[in-house]
């Protein structure tokens, strides 16, 4: 495949199969290879598609500030794509998020600055927010409440996928921004209304919820629970363990969050076995595990890694 | 046997500091009056209006699955069931 430039080589992922960890010839497990994008993640697509939706409105001109809000991935896909396109970028990231996503954002030239780690994402677009007023030429591309977050899902990953695999009857994705599951949610009840959406939301230890009032929660803006069937909550133990079996059974070797998203899948896989379903079951690999080996989830004892990633935004 | 209901950091002043409490019930909604029961004021802060839901920033999982897409308050539960309230939150 030949590009004109990394940009061009957004999306068009891998789709593959999950011989071993597929229960049986009937009901079946395929990987979306998100990591296959330039900066390794499923998030250049959502930064790719604002940053140009924005360039075509006019919201964005030349030599401008990028601001977002983000836990890592968002940030390092806007990052790489302002460098090519001559903007300058601002991350607003919570301090308990892994070094690597530091040392890669500095990499590619973005400025960021601290959130605390009490309260996690909710502070980071808490105190981005701030920023924005403080400096209101700023371009805050805002992966929560921008329609082109869940467009180059409802474009591209879902396409994609159906494209690939016509029988397919369950999409399973990770729940932050909700870009993906809403674009794909929407592209699904549209083109083959009977394909099942389903969430996996990673669950973090108690610091990361913070200790200030409920009603200061936060549900991103994109977020319409019409478009999704079933949303299950998965704790660092899950993942880990199912993250490692993906590295055993397939060797994928993917980030901690798809071993959330992977524990929803194959949930659904079994219960698709006892009810007696024929099933081609699309989850998507969010991101390799590279930026996460720091954390310890792929050394020693399932319960040493569930204990250093108490208090970490692992996904 | 009986239900158990995990309760995030800032609802422990309701339950004396305790994480999880047992409770009991068929619906999600009685075993939240349940638990209320022993735990006055836990509810007020889970559900509001009338007819009665689940307050927009909190999310209640039952055996991790979000109950809002198997029946809200109406959800069915049973003995050994593990019931987890939370605050909404970001990621990304």
């Amino acid at each position: 495949m030949r590009f004109d430039s990394l940009l061009d080589s957004v999306g068009g992922t891998p789709l593959v199969g999950l011989p071993k960890l597929s229960p049986s010839g009937d009901v079946r497990l395929w990987a979306k290879l998100e990591d296959h994008n330039p900066t390794g993640s499923i998030k250049d697509r959502a930064a790719l598609r604002m940053l140009l939706d924005a360039e075509k409105d006019g919201r964005l001109r030349p030599g401008n500030t990028i601001l977002e809000p983000t836990s890592g991935n968002t940030g390092i896909s806007l990052a790489m794509a302002a460098k090519l396109r001559g903007y300058r970028m601002v991350c607003v990231m919570p301090e308990n998020t892994s070094e690597e996503r530091r040392q890669i954002l500095r990499m590619w030239g973005a400025e960021i600055i601290s959130s605390p780690a009490a309260g996690g994402s909710n502070e980071a677009v808490r105190v981005a927010k701030q920023v924005a007023e403080d400096h209101p030429d700023w371009v805050m591309l805002y992966q929560y409440g921008n329609p082109s977050n869940a467009l180059a899902h409802y474009d591209g990953t879902a396409r994609e996928i159906l494209d690939d695999l016509p029988s397919v009857t369950h999409f399973v994705a990770g729940l932050g921004t909700t870009g993906t599951l809403m674009g794909a949610g929407r592209f699904f009840r549209e083109h083959k209304p009977d394909v099942k959406i389903v969430a996996a939301e990673p669950r973090y230890g108690e610091l990361v919820y913070g200790l200030r009032n409920l009603d200061e929660g936060f549900v991103p803006e994109l977020y319409d629970a019409t478009l999704i069937d079933a949303r299950f909550s998965v704790g660092p133990r899950d993942a880990v363990r199912r993250v490692r079996e993906l590295l055993d059974n397939e060797g994928i070797f993917a980030g901690i969050s798809t071993g959330a998203i992977l524990h929803a899948a194959l949930g659904q896989a079994a219960k698709c076995v006892r009810e007696g379903e024929t099933a081609d079951i699309a989850f998507v690999v969010a991101d390799g595990g590279w930026k996460y080996l720091s954390t310890g989830a792929y050394e020693g004892t399932i319960d040493e890694a569930e204990d250093r990633l108490d208090g970490q935004l692992w996904a | 046997m009986a239900i158990e209901l995990r309760v995030p950091t800032i609802l422990r002043t309701y339950t004396g500091g305790a994480k999880a409490v047992n409770g009991d019930g068929a619906t999600l909604a009685e075993f939240i009056d349940n638990v209320n029961g022993a735990h006055p004021g836990l509810k007020e802060r889970i559900v509001e209006g009338e007819p009665e839901e689940l307050r927009r920033f909190v999310n209640v999982y039952v055996n991790d699955e979000d109950v809002r897409f198997t029946g809200g308050l109406k959800t069915g539960i049973k003995d050994g069931d593990v019931v987890v309230v939370l605050p909404a939150v970001a990621g990304g």
